[in-house]
């Protein structure tokens, strides 16, 4: 008993660690973002807003919050629909290349995101599609639906095999059972799905940096800001980039717990 | 046409080499309560999802009312079907579960709400309308799942192994619900059980099935009393079966050696066995004799007492014949006590010849 007990000290305060290392940066820049000396060093300076007022009125800033926005919004849609589609024809159908079917859609995130970068940057431009917003969505679609297919199709694994076939039992046809059942019993997965794509593209960087050519989203401006000069901008600018991804994963996260916790009274 | 309701004319039913049902006939009547039973794996889901049209015949046709159902989606036939594992829509409430097929046929929403919810009042269960699937008891689930089946007011009910899940108390309380309900209907239910008991219990006809064959069509009684083969014999319980050769025939009896003896069977029906063939025959634990003293003359058997095994008033009693073969009685606890049985090591069996029933050779 006691040794179980110091173990579980040990992890515990390895698993503090593991956070202070990761959100110390994060946190220090949040306060810093606050702070009215140009330079981040200790003793702080006074308290201010002057770095929010200035990304506020940065029209660059702007127009990159903007498309950031539409980027991850249609990112979290396309790919969440292409995610729903590939695994419920997954768990619909049985055919023969299915292994090759389900390796090639997992593949993307197994790549190098330079590669993918310069890869996709390459392609575009073969096309004549670089630089445009249309062609930061396809990339981040590519590299998100992956991620949304294994969510949804998680969802799927833990569902009653007959639900579908009771639906065509009791008289809806295969497009009705797919609204009127798998729809709605994977709807946490969808929600939670949609948040992370959006989280994942926002925050995105290489590859929106190789191809957003004058569409920068808000990580390519942060990166320009910085190569200029040192900027407590950035602190600012990263703070409310931090707030919105956590805020998307967190409600992922979320929408999945409450589902599995009322699944598994049902189970009792 | 025929009053039948369903007809499966040599149905098959293959998954790629595996053959799931072999060329099955039979029919069922309009108001019938027909029991599919057989041990898990022999095909009893296969042959319901064929009837609901979630399967397709490898050959053969499923026929409802003459109409030829193979090629019918599942969607467009009126056959519900009460799932094992109950299937129930985990994100709708109770109410909303048993609209679920009236919306699917486009009833106006009121209408279905007062249906959903006159068939909930009538299971008993109109209380639990509005709550969450997750929060209702088995029972209460079972309830939800027969109404909403039922609530399209379909002509056929197919249920797979629907009690499976409840405790021996509730599985009664459900049988007669059950029975009741289909009473007061008059519609067909086609009930697959792996349980003799609910079997017996429940239908007016039970269809025996062993590895995708019917092995057996009857009331249960005949099934009961008649096997018509060793595999039912076996699968209904509680019978001995002896085998051996048939010594002399005379047409309406035979005798049969085996291995602990002669002994005199009549035949019953089509059987014609000749001197010379192998044959068996069955005689039920309950139709034995038992007795401490040999008896005069008649089919006997000397046995040892193995064990007993109560059943509220009935006893069975395992014992050990003089090859080794085992030999069940089933005797009422008041008799076995009167007696005294402990004290002498050997015990007779007896039966009337009448009552044993000749299977031939399998
Ligand atoms: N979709 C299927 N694919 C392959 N084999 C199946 C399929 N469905 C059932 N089987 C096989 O058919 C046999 C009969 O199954 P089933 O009808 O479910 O049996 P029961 O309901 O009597 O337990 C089993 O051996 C089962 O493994
Ligand atoms: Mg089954």
């Amino acid at each position: 008993m006691k040794p179980d007990r110091l173990l579980k000290w040990f992890l515990y305060g390895y698993l503090g660690l593991v956070f202070v290392f990761i959100f110390s940066p994060i946190l220090f820049s949040i306060i810093f973002s606050f702070n009215s000396d140009r330079f981040p060093t200790i003793p702080l300076g006074g308290f201010t807003l002057k770095w929010y007022e200035t990304i506020w009125q940065d029209p660059d800033v702007w127009e990159a919050a903007r498309t950031s926005l539409l980027v991850s919004f249609s990112v979290a849609t396309i790919a969440t629909f292409l995610g729903f589609t590939t695994a419920y024809t997954d768990y619909r159908y049985r055919f023969k290349l299915k292994p090759l079917y389900l390796a090639l859609i997992l593949l993307p995130p197994t790549i190098p995101l330079i590669i993918m970068a310069l890869a996709m940057l390459a392609w575009f431009a073969k096309i004549g599609l670089s630089g445009q917003v249309f062609s930061i969505i396809i990339a981040h679609t590519v590299l998100t639906a992956p991620f949304a297919m294994a969510i949804i199709r998680l969802r799927l694994s833990q569902m009653d095999e007959s639900l579908e076939a009771a639906a065509w039992n009791l008289g809806a046809n295969q497009w009705r059972a797919l609204r009127r059942v798998i729809i709605p019993f994977c709807r946490p997965a969808i929600v939670s799905s949609f948040c992370l794509t959006a989280a994942v593209s926002f925050d995105e960087f290489a590859i929106a940096w190789f191809i957003s050519g004058l569409n920068k989203t808000i990580p390519v401006v942060i990166l320009e800001i910085v190569t200029g000069n040192i900027d407590p901008q950035v602190n600012a600018i990263g703070s409310f980039v931090f707030l919105t991804s956590m805020t998307l994963v967190i409600i992922a996260q979320v929408v999945l717990m409450t589902k599995n916790k009322t699944e598994k009274e049902n189970h009792d | 046409m025929t009053d039948s309701l369903v007809e499966f004319d040599s149905v098959v039913k293959k998954f790629g080499d595996f053959t799931a049902v072999e060329r099955m006939n039979f029919t069922i009547d309009e108001g019938e309560f027909v029991a599919i039973m057989g041990p898990s794996g022999c095909g009893k889901t296969t042959t319901l999802r064929m009837l609901a049209g979630l399967e397709q015949p490898s050959e053969g046709e499923v026929r409802m009312q003459g109409r030829v159902m193979n090629a019918v989606p599942a969607h467009e036939r009126d056959t519900p079907l009460v799932w094992q594992s109950l299937a129930l829509f985990p994100f709708l409430n109770a109410r909303e579960n048993v609209e679920f097929g009236l919306q699917m046929r486009g009833v106006d929403a009121a209408t279905r709400r007062k249906r959903a919810l006159d068939w909930l009042d009538r299971l008993e269960i109109g209380e639990f309308a509005e709550r969450d699937i997750s929060s209702l008891s088995g029972g209460q689930k079972q309830r939800v799942a027969l109404a909403r089946s039922l609530v399209t007011e379909p002509k056929i009910l197919l249920l797979d192994e629907p009690l499976s899940a409840l405790d021996a108390n509730l599985v009664i309380r459900m049988q007669s619900m059950l029975t009741r309900l289909q009473r007061e209907l008059g519609i067909t239910f086609v009930y697959v059980t792996h349980s003799q008991s609910e079997a017996f219990a429940m239908a007016d006809r039970v269809v025996i099935m062993s590895r995708g064959r019917i092995a057996q069509i009857g009331t249960p009684k005949d099934i009961y009393r008649a096997p018509d083969n060793r595999f039912v014999a076996e699968f209904v319980g509680r019978n001995n079966i002896i085998s051996g050769k048939i010594k002399s025939s005379s047409g309406k009896s035979v005798l049969i050696n085996g291995s602990l003896g002669d002994f005199k069977v009549s035949l019953g029906g089509r059987a014609k066995p000749s001197p010379g063939d192998e044959g068996s025959f069955v005689i039920a634990a309950d139709l034995v004799h038992l007795s401490s003293k040999k008896p005069r003359a008649g089919n006997q058997i000397e046995c040892s007492l193995i064990s007993e095994e109560f059943i509220g008033s009935v006893v069975t009693l395992f014992l050990e014949a003089r090859d080794g073969s085992e030999f069940k009685v089933q005797i009422q606890e008041r008799e076995l006590a009167d007696m005294d049985l402990k004290h002498t090591g050997k015990v007779f069996v007896s039966w009337d010849p009448e009552r044993a029933h000749y299977i031939g050779a399998d």
